[in-house]
């Protein structure tokens, strides 16, 4: 049940960064593939009505990750105390910055909320991919169960590291990359007219990039945290998941030589899912490593709650699941086909 | 100050207060809207249509705002309240879980149909949209009322040997008689605050004479809804919520009061100023017996006064939460006077020509908003000293290791966002109101 659990947060967790990574990836672009009003309508016209329900993934895997681990839940968020709000604060920006936007018909007030909506989603893919970075590396958890981190110390390695170092800013950057690619294909499916032909040219060279970054993240992480590769050969998981992101990226360029972006998009869905199931296989029961001692590792195994609150929370979640996945399925069929700009007072 | 127990709680009761602003009002106007949607559909009537528009414009607003501020609400479970969640995450993370799952997916997937599909969508589509989103805002108001009652008034869970509450039954946990009692006092006052805005907008146009069918509609709904609702959350949710606490949390009812001494026939204190060192009300107005009644439903009953428990049971704050409790009820009262008069007029034909109530029903628009700020202070003080009622106290709840240096960071940094988000609210609001209702051919 415990290892059902690690499945379902992880799962939940991996579908926000699918779902709300292309949401990012179009604020990333924004201001480069999108300059005239008419087409910057048409980029937030794309993500508007998906965004909020792709933030919820994220409250609805938290919610799944303290009703499960609640030990998890609260040694980690109050160990990245400083980087949590961070997120959180740009999650607001952003939220605020496209649903604000369209209100005023004024240049200078849809050009602050351009700026905010661009900068936020820089900050939060960076932000979120060293937090990825930090449960790979480790933290300094003691016997306690808890820990504390500064935002940055030396960004060495070593048993006391702080949140950014060089390779979870690594991370980072290999988030950033990755979800602008990501989001170059969603916006290449979905537009058309200048922002379509932006986005075409730029998804490849974003692609190439991420290749680069993933090669010399991986490296990283097989040598910040030896495991991963120790327990590979044991974890079938893992292998199915490297077929899965294999396959994404080879659907990636398949899509790209082809121009079917709806294709290529698909399989950068693909990817990331499988690079972060990979991940997960890999580190599994461990959910927050100790930099200082693995007997102090918090694991699926020793921070679960009991069996009945697993087994109850299972019932509600099968049923809520599919209704989830049917709410993106008919908001993706309701909003099909290319984007226009909306007209001013009827859109986002 | 440099306690970071200070500023933990300090920061959850700014955010929380701030953010049940919005809330309040798209719970209360969802319904409104609602009506206004069915009362379209069944006359074909385009002023039913044209008022709905209006307030999803205001509803648009007011979601997005609360949609930002409530997120910070979700992460400090983790981040300030750490050693809480990690004994009660079995329990509680249910809640929180389900809210996504089950409100939050249905709420985020329709608000934009309402919103911006009026002319995508048929009308049925549409008032479809609307009842989405009134019941996914509801359902997400009971699994965070639900959490918040087992703060107040446990059920449902064993403490397990090694400290953690674990879930024993689902439905007693769910079921809780104190969350069904508060939802229902919390949902109603939600809908007070809808009304009271409906038939504030529509007094404000009506004195400015501009705008004449929609001043009429909304001020009509308004004051109507108003007196409804303003009643029910008195009586009989108040007054179900009133005995809860009588039953399950006697030292907090006898602090609302300011009550030191026990004894049958207990007065209830109209005003007066608790001292707490000398033990007394000063300058006191009291009804006999009333307080016994209230409380038991008899006039003998005997109400226990704050000497009769431990000191170190009291609630920390006495005076602010005597305070809260009188505001509350006070207003309360006010408010259903106020819609009772405003309605008998309208009955009468006179209240569109009734100038000086008008300015009334218009300037009245806080007082929902400081009755149910004031009610939640009664809840929260109320339950203190603890976290969860006679099982974890606050104190013991906090996140070991964050210190007041981080926590004051995030509190400071949350006062400034919140004064940006304000001035772009009273900005966009005002907006609306000056723009005021168009209608549109269909």
């Amino acid at each position: 049940m415990e290892t059902l659990w690690f499945w379902l947060v992880s799962v939940m967790v991996a579908i926000y960064v699918v779902m709300d990574g292309f949401d990012f990836g179009a604020g990333i672009l924004h201001l480069v593939v999108a300059k005239t009003n008419e087409e910057r309508r048409q980029v937030l016209g794309a993500i508007g009505p998906l965004w909020d329900g792709n933030e919820v993934w994220l409250l609805a895997g938290g919610g799944s990750l303290f009703l499960a681990f609640p030990k998890v839940l609260a040694s980690g968020f109050s160990g990245f105390y400083l980087a949590m709000w961070l997120v959180v604060w740009s999650l607001m920006l952003r939220g605020i910055s496209i649903e604000f936007r369209s209100h005023v018909l004024d240049g200078l007030w849809r050009h602050f909320w351009d700026t905010t909506f661009a900068v936020s989603s820089v900050l939060l893919p960076v932000l979120l991919g060293a937090a990825l970075g930090n449960v790979l590396r480790g933290v300094p958890l003691d016997a306690t169960g808890y820990f504390s981190m500064p935002l940055w110390t030396d960004f060495q390695l070593g048993p006391q590291p702080g949140i950014l170092d060089w390779y979870t800013v690594l991370t980072g950057v290999f988030a950033l990359v990755t979800v602008a690619a990501h989001g170059a294909l969603f916006l290449a499916w979905k537009t058309e007219g200048p922002v379509h032909v932006r986005a075409k040219h730029l998804a490849p060279r974003l692609w190439l990039l991420v290749l680069v970054v993933w090669v010399a993240a991986s490296a990283a992480t097989t040598r910040v945290n030896p495991a991963i590769l120790h327990n590979l050969p044991g974890a079938p998981l893992a292998w199915v998941a490297i077929l899965l992101y294999l396959a994404g990226l080879g659907l990636v360029f398949a899509g790209l030589v082809r121009e079917r972006y709806l294709l290529a998009f698909l399989g950068s869905g693909a990817f990331i899912l499988g690079l972060l199931a990979a991940s997960a296989a890999c580190v599994f029961p461990v959910m927050l490593r100790s930099t200082l001692n693995p007997a102090f590792d918090l694991t699926a195994l020793n921070s679960s709650v009991g069996g009945h609150g697993l087994r109850t929370g299972l019932v509600w979640w099968l049923l809520g699941f599919p209704l989830a996945l049917g709410y993106v399925a008919f908001l993706f069929r309701f909003h099909r086909g290319k984007v226009a700009a909306a007209e001013e007072g009827e859109g986002y | 100050m440099g306690d970071p127990l200070f500023w933990h709680r300090l920061q959850f009761g700014f955010t929380a207060t701030y953010h049940y602003l919005f809330p309040q009002l798209t719970m209360g106007l969802a319904l409104v809207i609602v009506i206004f949607k069915a009362l379209g559909l069944r006359t074909s009537e385009a002023r039913y249509s044209d008022a709905a528009r209006f307030w999803i414009r205001i509803f648009g607003i007011n979601f997005a705002v609360g949609v930002v501020t409530g997120i910070p609400l979700e992460f400090q479970f983790g981040t300030n309240w750490a050693r809480f969640s990690q004994l009660s995450g079995g329990i509680i993370g249910q809640t929180l879980g389900m809210e996504g799952m089950f409100a939050f997916f249905l709420e985020s997937s329709f608000l934009g149909l309402l919103i911006w599909g009026e002319k995508k969508l048929s009308p049925k589509g549409h008032f479809g949209a609307a009842v989405a989103l009134w019941l996914g805002s509801w359902l997400s108001g009971y699994f965070i009322i639900a959490t918040n009652a087992f703060m107040q008034h446990p059920t449902g869970f064993a403490v397990a040997v090694d400290g953690t509450l674990q879930l024993t039954s689902f439905w007693a946990f769910l079921l809780n008689p104190w969350a069904l009692g508060q939802y229902a006092h919390n949902m109603i006052a939600a809908v007070v605050t809808g009304s009271f805005v409906v038939a504030a907008v529509g007094a404000y146009w009506t004195l400015k004479g501009i705008h004449p069918v929609q001043a009429g509609l909304n001020l009509r709904t308004g004051t109507i809804l108003g007196l409804i609702f303003s009643v029910l959350v008195a009586f009989p949710t108040g007054d179900i919520q009133g005995k809860l606490v009588a039953k399950h949390q006697p030292i907090t009812l006898a602090a609302m009061e300011g009550r030191f001494e026990s004894g049958p026939r207990a007065a209830l204190t109209l005003i007066g100023q608790p001292d707490v060192t000398m033990h007394k009300i000063e300058n006191p107005i009291k009804v006999p017996a009333v307080l016994s009644f209230i409380a038991f439903g008899t006039f003998s009953s005997n109400v226990r006064g704050l000497l009769e428990f431990p000191q170190d049971q009291w609630p920390q704050n006495i005076e602010l939460l005597y305070y809260g409790f009188h505001i509350m009820a006070g207003l309360g009262t006010l408010m259903i006077g106020l819609m009772a008069l405003a309605v008998f007029l309208l009955w009468r034909g006179k209240l569109a020509t009734n100038r000086p109530l008008l300015w009334v029903v218009m300037l009245a628009v806080p007082f929902p908003y400081i009755a149910t700020t004031a009610g939640w202070v009664v809840a929260e003080f109320g339950r203190q000293p603890w976290l969860i009622y006679g099982v974890l106290r606050t104190a013991q709840g906090s996140s070991p290791l964050v210190h007041a240096g981080h926590t004051a960071f995030t509190t400071l940094g949350f006062a400034g966002i919140f004064v940006v988000l304000s001035m772009l609210w009273l900005f966009l609001i005002g907006r609306e109101l000056a723009h005021g209702p168009e209608s549109q051919a269909h």
